[in-house]
């Protein structure tokens, strides 16, 4: 599957366009974590475990995108956004999509 | 008077804690910025169209928080109003270094060019914690790999 946040792939043709798909994911810190963090707090400087749990995040909501496309399909998905939203205190959605579509010669 | 005392003794732990952190991240940040001079990254849509490319997803993420000296200082200023300066620091560290990370996931890949760099930046202290500013940014785009 091939992922590009351009809209288009430089030397191949788009063949069909199957329309948008989507991933997303909710993660809440953990317990342990929230504390070390915490203490962390009065220093300043980078959080770590926070920078770890939305890489995962983000990489499991890019996972589920790419399974729905393969499930319509698609070879490559085109034009990808991220997004993300406090939903409660301590919670976060990752949100990714973008354009599923078949290129002629995806190697 | 046990408070105050508290205070006082975050505020100082966090204003040298915090300041030898935050200058021994600028000299790194600048540091990476000069070794990764040579892989531009552009905010651009369109590569150039002659040369055929290999496209591939990069992204770099930093959550970054405030010390408690700069957030003290930031209350005050939060009063009498103006420029924040405390806080323009944390966003200048947090998005360098997110461009940063991005950059060297590109590099990995063998790329020369990284197009259609976006950022994101979200607050994620959540309600619980309302004075202590904690941010995330994420830098991603289209690394470009000559074929």
């Amino acid at each position: 599957m091939l992922l590009s946040n351009l809209e288009f792939m430089t030397g191949k043709k788009v063949v069909k366009h199957l329309g948008l798909v989507q991933g997303s994911s909710v993660r809440a810190k953990h317990a342990g974590k929230d504390i070390l963090s915490g203490l962390k707090n009065m220093f300043g400087g980078e959080l770590k475990a926070y920078t770890e749990l939305l890489q995962e995040s983000r990489e499991e909501a890019t996972e589920r995108m790419v399974q729905q496309a393969q499930s319509i399909g698609a070879n490559a998905v085109l034009n990808i956004r991220f997004s993300t939203s406090s939903i409660a205190a301590g919670a976060a959605e990752i949100y990714v999509y973008g354009t599923a579509v078949v290129l002629d010669n995806p190697e | 008077m046990e408070q105050i005392i508290i205070v006082a003794v975050l505020v100082t732990l966090g204003y040298f804690f915090g300041r030898h952190a935050e200058q021994k991240h600028f000299k790194s940040i600048i540091e990476r910025e000069q070794t990764l001079n040579a892989l531009p990254a552009m905010a651009s849509r369109m590569p150039p169209h002659d040369d055929q490319y290999q496209q591939t997803l990069v992204s770099g993420n930093v959550v970054i928080a405030n010390d408690y000296f700069k957030t003290f200082v930031a209350g005050l200023r939060n009063f009498f109003g103006g420029k924040i300066s405390t806080y323009e620091t944390l966003l200048d560290r947090g998005r360098r270094e997110a461009l940063l990370r991005m950059k060297e996931k590109a590099q990995e890949l063998g790329a020369e060019l990284v197009f259609n760099v976006k950022y994101e930046t979200s607050s994620i202290s959540g309600q619980s914690r309302k004075n202590i500013p904690i941010i995330e940014v994420h830098a991603y785009g289209t690394a470009l790999k000559k074929l």
